[in-house]
């Protein structure tokens, strides 16, 4: 049977959300798809644009996973776009000459930037803010520029004036209104926003009618001219003012437009002619136009139930928002303005904390109609509910907004409030109910419900509503989410930490035998071996410890691929002298080491017999090398900048700084490997915010980044606090350290834990910084403890003569292991492949019996 | 079937393994605990094609005992050699008899 063809022209969020869809109910197999896209590139989030300025690159945007097109069978002609419908025919015609019949069509085209028809809008220095061609274009533009204007005053103009901002500009917003988002907020609302707007150095000015652009000017390259006779000199201006539905080719064919713009649309998504569908923020439905995603989404949605015969239909949106515009938090539900007849308001406001919250409830006070939060969303989100639901207030509905100490008892509304027809995330449609099933049907984490039912996996704003849903869901049916660490512990290692800590325990034997079962494996013996080391600090190696360790810990270097180990002596903040780098050279000249700078600022000596290691570290530790933790999970360096010592841009001493922390923390046993790095000044030579701990020097101290990652998941670190004096910072780390150490699960770098915290770094601050646990003095004796305990084990381990045994490869011989070889390469050498060793082995490699006895 | 002595079983320590030379042939000896039980298996990764398995990990799973590879981890039963990961692939494994603390092992 021929297959259908449905066309579907626009490939933005909506479009591309449509084809999911297809996709996911299987009508991609009964239809030959066919995609037009304008835009150079496939489908991307244009929802977090701005984020292209900071660290997404474009590729980071897209919503289209590699291959996915090509493996549903899905065509796309990417840069092109559709001029024409002829509906009689049923055909296409695109720019690039291409002719094509379709039995459906779906217009998912979006809508275009309208700008005013001011004199000079057409000049170079003018753009629009909707694709990332244009933000390539505005950086662009602000690299030759010292100034720029966002003409509109919206969402979509903040958003905008705050990326000039970041581009390092002198960012000017200009308003028509009295008043900044006025469709969002009430009046109160918009004179907060702007108060905090202009505090970052953003100039705004209300009232404003752009009359005129000259292209000249004394101080810039241009002159706004307004109507009320004043002038503002700027390089270059933004157009925000305002989006319209890209309907052009719906219009010409003559289907419905509804009277304010946008292809009309009935309960299906179905324009006037049944076989063309229009979705997302080129369609109108009831004479409205929606500019956010989420009634997009639904759109797509509903479009291809109908193609299944199933009876959805689109029933209008929701347009409460939650926004961070130029670090504001805003939020904005229902009738901001209070519009509604015979409403009323309960306001609050804190000009210190800068925040201004507002309700407007019905006149039985017993629905919330609208709220404004302006500086504080935290409430956003159980507003949103109880809106949404029709949820009856509390006697007092002010104590909704009020903070604790205002007495404000806060209601707590938990999610067992919500009915399970709730939608919990407005992007994917995801009801409390449907979350409730994916737990039922045994999704149980956070990061399984997203993947399950996509809930969170738009704006994210839901996140925490979804986690509350799943804790309740979980603890009423019993559930507990297993995290034991293996079969012989059911604890996980947080617990077993405190276990160990509690009970004084100091031997993996007692530890099985008070809290677990059986004989213990790779993963708890090891896991154990280290907290018991960040507990009590004992040699690794002490005979009681010697079989907790995986080989690494055990030899003290890292097993390569040939059963040969590294050696990595540290080299703190990455200073060497001349002289230990002599030595250093020697020792591997004589040794016969392969020798390479590591990625971590030092260098690695590799390919060293295990029998060599002894001597071999012997004369380095002679010639004051330390070990260097390369085969521990422990500190393992801090990567430094030669910062104001010697740098022209330097503020602070980095290196002095970074040598101090290594030589502070070198040795401490952590769940993970950690990686610390010290910059001199912001232009971050040392890449500290890919560290676990990232100090960058200021003019007034140091900034404080924790989190961070390279790695598999390459993550910035978090700014947990700024300008800290030296005592401070250490202070700062060292409750990090001991907070880490105590709760991160088995191998979690810094980064995956505090992605996995509640409450994310807002609430280590809390911890660290507040010390709002209490906790903070206990965890800085005990880091004391472990650093005072410190010894170079490698000094230890070769004075002590009985360890060395084990260091020979044969207990009964002093023969080496004749199958670690070398083949020259690059002057140096590498281990010798398989098939250099054993030039024709007779059958399967993996199989093959090796007879090499003579 | 002869036995080759290869040490005093005080050498291993309880909970590791060593790699022993008998007749050419690395041969590596587990003792799991600190009873006088000693396994044999082949020195040799089969998968890296290395003589490390000595270095790794004595484990319990499914109430049985294996040695776990310090390179990638895979699991080789100290009984019969049988790798856990992976069914088609088995190392040999070695009869091993303790006298008077001698441990001494049959290839
Ligand atoms: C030797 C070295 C590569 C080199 O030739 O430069 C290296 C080698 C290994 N790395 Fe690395 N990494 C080395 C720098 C890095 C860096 C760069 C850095 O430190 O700035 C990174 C990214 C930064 C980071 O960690 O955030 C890095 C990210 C990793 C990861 C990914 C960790 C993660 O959670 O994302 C692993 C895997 C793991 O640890 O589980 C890994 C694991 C390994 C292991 C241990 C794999 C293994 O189990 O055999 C490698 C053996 C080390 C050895 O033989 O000594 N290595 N590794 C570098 C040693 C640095 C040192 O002096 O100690
Ligand atoms: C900076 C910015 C921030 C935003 N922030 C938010 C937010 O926080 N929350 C929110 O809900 N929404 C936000 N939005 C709005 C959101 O991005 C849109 O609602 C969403 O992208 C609409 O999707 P769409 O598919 O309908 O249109 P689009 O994403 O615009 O896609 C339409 C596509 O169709 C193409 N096209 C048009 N005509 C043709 C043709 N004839 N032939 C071929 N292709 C054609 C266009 O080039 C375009 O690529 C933001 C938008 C911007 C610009
Ligand atoms: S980070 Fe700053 S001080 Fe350090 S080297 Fe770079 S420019 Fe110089
Ligand atoms: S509401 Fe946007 S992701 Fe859920």
């Amino acid at each position: 049977m021929e297959k259908l063809k449905l066309v579907v022209v626009g490939n933005g969020m909506v479009g591309h959300r449509y084809i999911e869809e297809l996709v996911d109910s299987g009508l991609s197999k009964n239809y030959q798809i066919i995609v037009f896209c304008e835009e150079p590139r496939v489908a991307y989030d244009r929802v977090h644009l701005s984020s292209y300025f900071s660290h997404h690159t474009a590729s980071e945007l897209s919503l289209v996973k590699d291959g996915y097109y090509e493996a549903n069978g899905i065509q796309v002609y990417i840069g092109e776009r559709i001029t024409h419908i002829n509906r009689k025919a049923k055909r296409l015609y695109s720019d690039a000459g291409r002719e094509l019949d379709y039995e459906k069509l779906v217009l998912a085209t979006g809508s275009y930037p309208w700008v005013p028809p001011i004199k000079g809008n057409q000049s170079k220095d003018s753009f629009v803010y909707r694709t990332i061609e244009d933000l390539k274009e505005i950086e662009n533009c602000a690299k030759r520029s010292k100034s720029g204007a966002v003409v509109g005053g919206g969402l979509l103009g903040l958003e905008a004036a705050g990326a000039l901002k970041a581009l390092g500009v002198e960012t000017h917003v200009i308003e028509f209104a009295p008043v900044l988002m006025a469709e969002q907020l009430d009046q109160q609302g918009g004179l907060q926003l702007r108060r905090k707007i202009e505090k970052i150095g953003v100039k705004v000015h209300t009232s404003k009618n752009t009359l005129e652009v000259l292209t000249e000017g004394d101080t810039a390259r241009n002159t706004m001219v307004f109507a009320d006779g004043s002038k503002l000199e700027v390089d270059f201006v933004v157009y925000s003012t305002g989006i319209r539905p890209q309907d052009k080719i719906a219009k010409e064919a003559e289907l419905d437009i509804a009277s304010r713009g946008g292809i009309a649309i009935n309960d299906n998504c179905q324009t006037n002619d049944p076989d063309i569908y229009a979705i997302g923020e080129c369609a109108s439905w009831n004479e409205r136009f929606y500019g956010l995603v989420a009634p997009g989404y639904k759109m797509a949605q509903v479009a291809c139930a109908h193609l299944l015969g199933k009876n959805q239909r689109f029933e209008g949106a929701d347009m409460s928002a939650k926004l961070k515009l130029l670090g504001v938090n805003v939020g904005s539900i229902g009738d901001a303005n209070g519009k509604s007849e015979d409403c009323k308001s309960y306001v609050y406001q804190n000009d210190d904390e800068e925040v201004y919250k507002r309700l407007i409830v019905s006149k039985d006070g017993r629905e919330l109609l609208g709220a404004v939060l302006v500086g504080d969303t935290s409430d956003y989100g159980n507003l949103l509910q109880l809106y949404l639901n029709k949820i009856a207030l509390p006697e007092h509905p002010d104590s909704l907004i009020l903070p604790s100490h205002a007495g404000g008892e806060k209601p707590q509304m938990g999610a067992d409030a919500l009915p399970d027809t709730a939608v919990i995330c407005s992007c994917f449609d995801v009801t409390k109910g449907d979350i409730s099933q994916a737990v039922a049907d045994g999704f149980t984490s956070v990061a399984q419900i997203k993947s399950h039912t996509k809930a969170g996996t738009g704006c994210g704003g839901c996140l925490p509503l979804i986690g509350q849903v799943l804790n309740a869901e979980l603890e009423k049916s019993g559930i507990t989410v297993n995290n034991h660490i293996c079969e012989h512990f059911d604890y996980s290692r947080q617990e077993l930490f405190h276990l160990v800590r509690v009970g004084e325990i100091t031997t993996f034997e007692q530890m099985i035998k008070r809290h677990g079962r059986g004989y213990g494996c790779e993963v708890c013996k090891p896991a154990i071996g280290s907290i018991l080391a960040s507990c009590w600090g004992e040699h690794v190696l002490a005979p009681q410890h010697v079989s907790l360790q995986d080989t690494n810990d055990n030899f003290l270097g890292n097993m390569q691929k040939d059963g040969t180990y590294s050696v990595i002596p540290r080299m703190a903040g990455g200073e060497v002298t001349a002289k230990a780098l002599g030595v250093l050279a020697q020792v591997a000249e004589d040794y016969k080491l392969y020798t390479k700078i590591t990625g971590a600022q030092r260098v690695g000596l590799f390919g060293a017999q295990k029998d060599d290691l002894p001597t071999i570290w012997g004369r380095l530790t002679d010639a004051g090398f330390e070990t260097g933790h390369a085969y521990a999970k422990a500190l393992r360096m801090a990567k430094t900048c030669v910062g104001s010592t010697w740098c022209r841009f330097g503020v602070q001493d980095s290196v002095g700084l970074g040598s101090r922390l290594e030589n502070r923390y070198k040795g401490i046993r952590t769940p993970h490997k950690m990686k610390f790095g010290v910059s001199g000044c912001t232009r971050e030579c040392a890449e500290a915010q890919g560290k676990d701990i990232g100090i960058i020097a200021t003019d007034a101290g140091w900034n404080l980044f924790v989190g961070g990652n390279g790695g598999m998941k390459p993550r910035h670190g978090d700014l947990l606090a700024s300008d800290l004096d030296e005592a401070t910072l250490i202070r700062y780390i060292d409750c990090f350290m001991m907070f880490y150490i105590r709760t991160a699960d088995k191998l979690q770098r810094t980064s995956v834990w505090l992605e996995n915290l509640d409450g994310g770094v807002d609430y280590l601050r809390k911890v660290i910084v507040d010390d709002q646990l209490g906790i903070n003095q206990q965890l800085l004796s005990t880091i004391e403890e472990l650093i005072a305990n410190y010894h170079c084990e490698w000094t230890t381990t070769i004075s002590t003569p009985a360890s060395l045994d084990r260091f020979a490869h044969f207990i009964n011989s002093d023969q080496r292991d004749d199958n670690v070889q070398f083949v020259s390469e690059r002057e140096q050498h590498r281990p010798a492949r398989f098939d250099e060793k054993f030039p024709s082995p007779k059958g399967d490699i993996l199989h093959v019996e090796l007879e090499y006895e003579a | 079937m002869s036995f080759v002595s290869v040490c005093h079983i005080d050498k291993i320590f309880p909970g590791t393994g060593v790699c022993a030379l008998i007749k050419g042939k690395q041969v590596a000896l587990f003792r799991p605990s600190d009873n006088a039980e000693v396994f044999a298996l082949d020195n040799m990764d089969p998968f890296a094609k290395s003589n490390v398995l000595s270095r790794g990990l004595i484990c319990e799973h499914n109430k049985q005992l294996w040695i776990a590879s310090p390179l990638k981890k895979q699991r080789f039963n100290l009984e019969t050699g049988d790798c856990l990961e992976d069914q088609s692939v088995s190392i040999k494994s070695y009869p091993v008899k303790i006298t008077d603390g001698t441990v001494a092992v049959s290839l």
